[in-house]
């Protein structure tokens, strides 16, 4: 006993120092970032039931299977919930809300202050299904959510409802924040043997192919109102600036993208009226605007050394973050539309791939910042507090890294990984944390997350 | 122990513990987990190509030289012994890649050899060089590629030769139009490359420009880092993609 109060106040020492010294600057590190994401300190606990099944329908266990594990990964990739583990759940599955007893969900171990639960059905070839969530601390007044929907009867079905359902909780318990689960990823992938633009769910699923023109094709960057996507391609004329109407289902004319040089990386402006590009039919390669159109043509940079991969602020739309190897390495810039106000943002190494964050505030880009022959450190993510050029580093010791995208929540960033000359598209938080592969075979990369 | 030495110890111990601590946020392993294991040295690998240039159809001998190694093995020959001697006939240009695995780790050796076409014409009296070697034959012969430095886009004084060379073939040559192709290594993203290869492929031809070669006879295309000649992560290999290549434009 003796013993153990002379050692009491070492250890006590020593996990002061922790507390003192290590965790709170990473923890200040990250508020910012976090606040600034929409990520909740405070998670709010949520169990999500297992749906009842309804009728003997034979497709109704595997489209239940589907919705189950999609709620639950939508919930849980929301980044603003603490996930009730399923093996902490009342075994009771409640189909409605006539037969859940809140006080054991809201009872240890399950501990929820929110449950998600509801019946699913399939019948003559129709989807049925009925969700809820209770507030679990408040028994006399519990519904914060009932919504119902019904579709053919199919497994993209299946996930698709469990997304919107998802979506209608995330944007009730997280601050009226629309969630993203309905979402897609553009990215490019060479599965097929040439470098083609693909889409997928923003959780990897449903992976299809959009381009098929057995060149190089790579920049995909689609508008705000998901209907074209401008992308970069290798042809007779060199690189020029395509336009794919994901309407038709076909490319369509943009004049600007054409006239010689090499035209690269197209930014579309938050309100969808403008795309920037890189273009050298100049001879340098320069930041060029031009009207989704593609008429009213004009350049904004005219700097000896290449200038590329644009990337608009969504807020304002008046602003233009960039690449510029004007001094060198290249480094992040940020200027006016007009091509005035030119201010550097990063004070060395080697950064490029900018995302401007929805909220305007923030900048992700990739950044090696010991770069140069020989020397250690690798090239990770970065997020950029556009006011203050304070910075947090989001990837360590994985790869390379690149390309990173913005949600339209503000609370992701999409990108991509290279380990062992394989490269994959990678999700995480907006502060570095659950990090997740999406894809797994083949080279994929340049991954962009549309806007809605 | 002096009172000055006793506070420097403290100091240390201090920083020590401030040091552990800074790392308390990613869950250290314990301790008996992070005791290195009972070190193995890292494995020593070496490879050399005698000559490292040859004529289509001549040999080259490849000898190599590993130490502390379990498996060593040569893309496209397979495992080979710790150490030996082979002799191969590229039809190409190759870099050899060797890889040597150890309990210490691993490592790795590259050498290249560049392979020019058969040139008949050598051992023919008659100035028939123009008939027996194709016109693309001739042409890569005489423009050869332009190689750089890291995230440059200047002309290397070491390029001056393989310049002037091109140029003069051009000159004589006026019918022959030109694609300047720019490429770089793996390093940074694929966009800025695009445009690092463009800024490449327009320094040479503002060079041949200078060299007297009509600008309308030469076109320019940047291939940034997406169609790269070798793939390795090695200094050797980048250079290699760091250049200027030539093809006739037709």
């Amino acid at each position: 006993m003796t013993a153990l109060l002379r050692t009491l106040p070492r250890l006590l020492n020593v996990s002061l120092l922790l507390l003192t010294i290590g965790t709170p600057i990473l923890k200040a590190q990250q508020d910012w970032v976090r606040t600034g994401s929409n990520l909740a300190d405070q998670r709010i606990r949520l169990a999500a039931a297992d749906f009842k099944p309804v009728g003997g329908d034979p497709q109704t266990p595997l489209l239940k299977a589907s919705f189950d594990a999609t709620l639950m990964s939508d919930l849980a990739n929301a980044g603003i919930f603490d996930m009730v583990s399923k093996s902490l759940l009342p075994t009771a599955t409640p189909g409605a809300p006539g037969e859940i007893n809140l006080a054991t969900w809201a009872a240890t171990p399950a501990n929820a202050s929110m449950v998600a639960f509801g019946a699913l059905s399939a019948s003559n070839g129709r989807l049925s299904v009925y969700g809820w969530v209770f507030d679990a601390k408040n028994p006399g007044s519990p519904q914060v959510l009932g919504k119902q929907y019904n579709e053919i009867a199919n497994q993209d079905n299946a996930r698709m409802v469990a997304h919107k359902f998802a979506d209608e909780i995330i944007a009730r318990l997280g601050g009226g924040v629309n969630g993203i689960c309905e979402t897609k990823l553009y990215f490019v992938s060479s599965r097929t043997g040439s470098k083609e633009i693909w889409v997928m769910d923003y959780d990897g699923q449903n992976q299809h192919i959009v381009t098929k023109l057995g060149s190089i094709s790579l920049s995909p960057r689609v508008s705000p109102d998901n209907s074209r996507l401008a992308f970069s391609s290798i042809g007779k004329e060199g690189w020029t600036i395509r336009m794919f109407s994901l309407e038709l289902g076909r490319p369509v004319n943009f004049p600007a993208g054409i006239a010689g040089g090499s035209n690269l990386s197209p930014a579309w402006s938050g309100d969808g009226t403008k795309v920037a590009f890189s273009s050298s039919r100049s001879g340098d390669p320069e930041i060029w605007v031009a009207d989704a159109s593609g008429g009213n043509l004009r350049k904004l940079t005219a700097f000896h050394g290449p200038d590329v991969s644009p990337t608009w602020n969504p807020r304002t739309n008046s602003q233009i973050a960039w690449v510029s190897g004007r001094t060198g390495l290249p480094q992040i810039y940020v200027m006016d539309q007009d091509g005035g106000n030119i201010v550097r943002m990063t004070d060395g190494g080697y950064a490029i791939s900018p995302s401007w964050s929805p909220s305007g505030q923030f900048l992700a880009f990739s950044w090696n910042r010991k770069y140069g022959p020989g020397a250690p450190g690798g090239q990770d993510i970065y997020v950029m507090d556009i006011a203050s050029l304070k910075w947090i580093q989001l990837t360590h010791d994985a790869g390379s890294n690149d390309f990173p995208s913005w949600s339209p929540d503000g609370r992701h960033l999409v990108f991509e990984r290279t380990v062992g000359g394989h490269t994959e598209i990678w999700t995480m938080l907006a502060d570095g944390t659950e990090q997740h592969e999406l894809t797994h075979s083949g080279k994929n990369f340049m991954p962009n997350w549309s806007w809605k | 122990m002096t009172p000055r030495n006793r506070v420097l110890t403290c100091l240390v111990l201090l920083a020590a513990v401030a040091g552990f601590a800074g790392c308390g946020k990613k869950k250290v392993a314990p301790l008996t987990d992070s005791a290195p294991p009972i070190s193995a040295p890292a494995p020593i690998a070496q490879l050399t190509a005698t000559p490292t240039t040859i004529t289509a159809g001549d040999q080259v001998v490849l000898t190599w030289h590993t130490s502390d190694a379990t498996n060593i093995s040569i893309d496209g020959i397979g495992d080979v012994p710790s150490s030996g001697v082979k002799t191969v006939t590229p039809t190409t240009s190759t870099s050899y890649h060797l890889v040597a695995r150890g309990e210490g780790g691993s490592a790795d050796a590259t050498t290249r050899v560049t392979v020019n076409p058969v040139q008949v014409a050598v051992a023919v009296p008659q100035d028939t060089s123009a008939s027996s070697m194709t016109a693309d034959e001739v042409f890569r012969a005489n423009v050869q590629d332009i190689f750089f430095d890291y995230d440059a886009y200047e002309v290397r004084p070491d390029a001056a030769a393989a310049l002037s060379k091109a140029a003069a073939y051009l000159a004589s040559n006026s019918t022959v139009k030109v694609l300047i192709g720019g490429y770089c290594d793996e390093r940074g993203s694929n966009e800025y490359n695009l445009t690092l290869g463009q800024s490449r492929a327009n320094s040479v031809k503002q060079a041949l420009v200078q060299a007297g070669i009509a600008e309308n006879r030469l076109r320019v295309v940047s291939y940034g880092k997406e169609k790269p000649f070798c793939t390795e992560s090695t200094e050797e290999c980048w250079q290699q993609n760091r250049r200027a290549g030539f093809t006739i434009d037709r």
